[in-house]
């Protein structure tokens, strides 16, 4: 899976807790979740569970705590997929 | 300080009508929220019937945003923040994400427990070893004081944000604490009322009681009766009610429109002592409980239009109003007009109080009375103690200047509150 193609996944996961849709419309590789989607913090393990759901992965509590942005979640899903 | 309160916003998700113009008709009108519960029969209770406010998802949307929805199930937090924003907005406040904090408004906002259905998927999935999988709904759907802390929220207040909880008593419990805050001139406006959540797992430990009907699965409009000779247990219902209340002088400030006065009330607990007991009332507790509060509100018990009853429908409905006529020593055609909303929504548990109290507060406002539905057949120990025609069976368009209403609880606890029209 090309990198394009995650992002644009991972734009249609976040849609519904993005409050800033303007950045949200913009999405790219720095993205971060929270300063410019403005997601809910209490949302990023929501966000998390549907990556999950939607790539047939588990991501791992340490993991988790470095998904914060779009990038670092392409590298995680990418090494998840990779390691299957 | 003892500042004068009054109540200058109205809000109701009952299982009769959704919003107080609905509401408003269909308690005058005498229309049944009571039907037939397919869920119920399926998992073999013994009364098959139940009252739900009907809240389809456009309605919800109209209160919560589509990502607030999404994963949201408890029941009894929806219906209260239906009733809570609807009298937020009634009493002409203002709402909404961009307000900031409003220190001078509150909530006490009770539940008898919170977010049920949530609570058990969250329970499926521990148990399945899936904690992981939870997300980061479950906490504010399952906590006590989760609808407290939504309207909370959805409002911007920013006094006191809590729930109190005493089973049948917390509608009522929730007016008078709210009330002691803006005397005390501890807040100038509080959204006081209650909810219940709906559902088999709400209700079944009634139905293992034997405290529920089974009489009347086939007629569920007839089946809750309360006072009625017929009476064979009450009805599981239910919903939300919601009360702005507001010092005087705020409200006059703002110019709002006032609905009726709180003079005041009594919260008491009979100990479980003597006739009381875990689910029953101790009666000498009954009748201080309203002696005490007519006492607060400075009036005399002969001048007390109408009652506003707790009367749920079971066996106890007589000696609720032996326990009237003995506290305000009124007999007969002395006896005040009395009613009881339970005959047209069944019990709404820990939401009853504050539907019944949003009931009586119209009636003073509008000068009504609503009908007793259901009791056709008076029960013969009532009739003796009040007078049949103070029990009216039709709606009667009448001045009222001041209604008593009283809810009662396990736990052996009572609350009774004392309104008075607005002059």
């Amino acid at each position: 899976m090309d990198k394009e193609t995650l992002i644009a996944q991972l734009k249609e996961i976040v849609k519904p807790y993005a409050k800033d849709q303007e950045a949200w419309q913009q999405i790219n590789e720095n993205t971060d979740f929270v300063k410019d989607l403005k997601i809910n913090s209490a949302n990023l393990v929501d966000v998390i569970l549907d990556v999950e759901e939607q790539f047939n992965i588990v991501i791992d509590n340490e993991a988790m705590e470095h998904m914060l942005n779009v990038k670092s979640a392409i590298e995680i899903i990418e090494a998840k997929l990779g390691g299957q | 300080m003892n500042k004068r309160v009054v109540v200058t916003g109205l809000g109701v998700a009952a299982p009769n009508g959704v919003g107080i113009p609905a509401f408003a008709a269909a308690i005058k009108a005498g229309t049944s929220g009571i039907r037939h519960d397919a869920e119920l029969a399926a998992l073999q209770f013994s009364c098959q019937i139940s009252g739900k406010p009907e809240v389809p998802e456009s309605l919800q949307l109209q209160y919560l945003d589509p990502l607030e929805l999404r994963n949201f199930n408890s029941n009894g937090i929806m219906y209260g923040l239906i009733a809570g924003i609807d009298a937020w907005r009634d009493a002409q406040l203002p709402a909404g994400p961009d307000l900031p904090p409003d220190w001078d408004s509150g909530t006490i906002f009770g539940a008898g427990s919170a977010g049920v259905d949530k609570l058990r998927e969250a329970i499926y999935k521990v148990d399945a070893m899936n904690v992981r999988r939870l997300g980061s709904t479950v906490v504010p759907q399952t906590m006590a004081s989760g609808i407290s802390a939504w309207l909370g929220g959805k409002l911007g207040l920013a006094n006191q944000v809590t729930t109190n909880s005493s089973a049948c008593t917390t509608g009522a419990e929730s007016v008078l604490m709210a009330y002691d805050r803006i005397r005390n001139g501890h807040a100038k406006r509080m959204l006081a009322g209650s909810t219940s959540d709906a559902g088999p797992y709400i209700w079944g430990g009634f139905d293992g009681l034997k405290v529920c009907t089974f009489k009347h699965n086939d007629d569920p409009q007839g089946g809750s009766r309360p006072m009625s000779a017929s009476a064979s247990g009450f009805v599981p219902g239910s919903g939300a009610g919601a009360l702005v209340l507001e010092s005087l002088e705020s409200a006059l400030d703002r110019g709002a429109v006032i609905y009726a006065e709180v003079l005041g009330g009594h919260v008491n607990s009979g100990a479980q002592r003597g006739d009381g007991s875990m689910t029953a009332p101790n009666s000498i507790a009954v009748q201080r409980c309203i002696r005490e509060a007519v006492k607060a509100a400075g009036i005399d018990a002969a001048e007390i239009d109408a009652i506003n009853g707790h009367l749920t429908a079971t066996g106890k409905d007589a000696l609720e109003v032996e326990n009237w006529a003995v506290a305000l020593d009124r007999r007969g055609s002395d006896f005040p007009y009395l009613n009881a909303l339970k005959g047209m929504i069944g019990h709404c548990l820990s939401g009853s109080g504050s539907i019944e109290l949003v009931a009586a507060v119209l009636q003073l406002h509008e000068g009504f009375l609503f009908p007793n539905i259901n009791c056709q057949d008076l029960h013969p120990e009532i009739a003796a103690i009040a007078a049949p025609e103070k029990i009216p069976q039709q709606l009667i368009y009448k001045d009222l200047n001041l209604i008593a209403k009283a809810s009662f609880g396990f736990g052996d606890v009572n609350a009774c509150v004392i309104l008075k029209k607005y002059n």
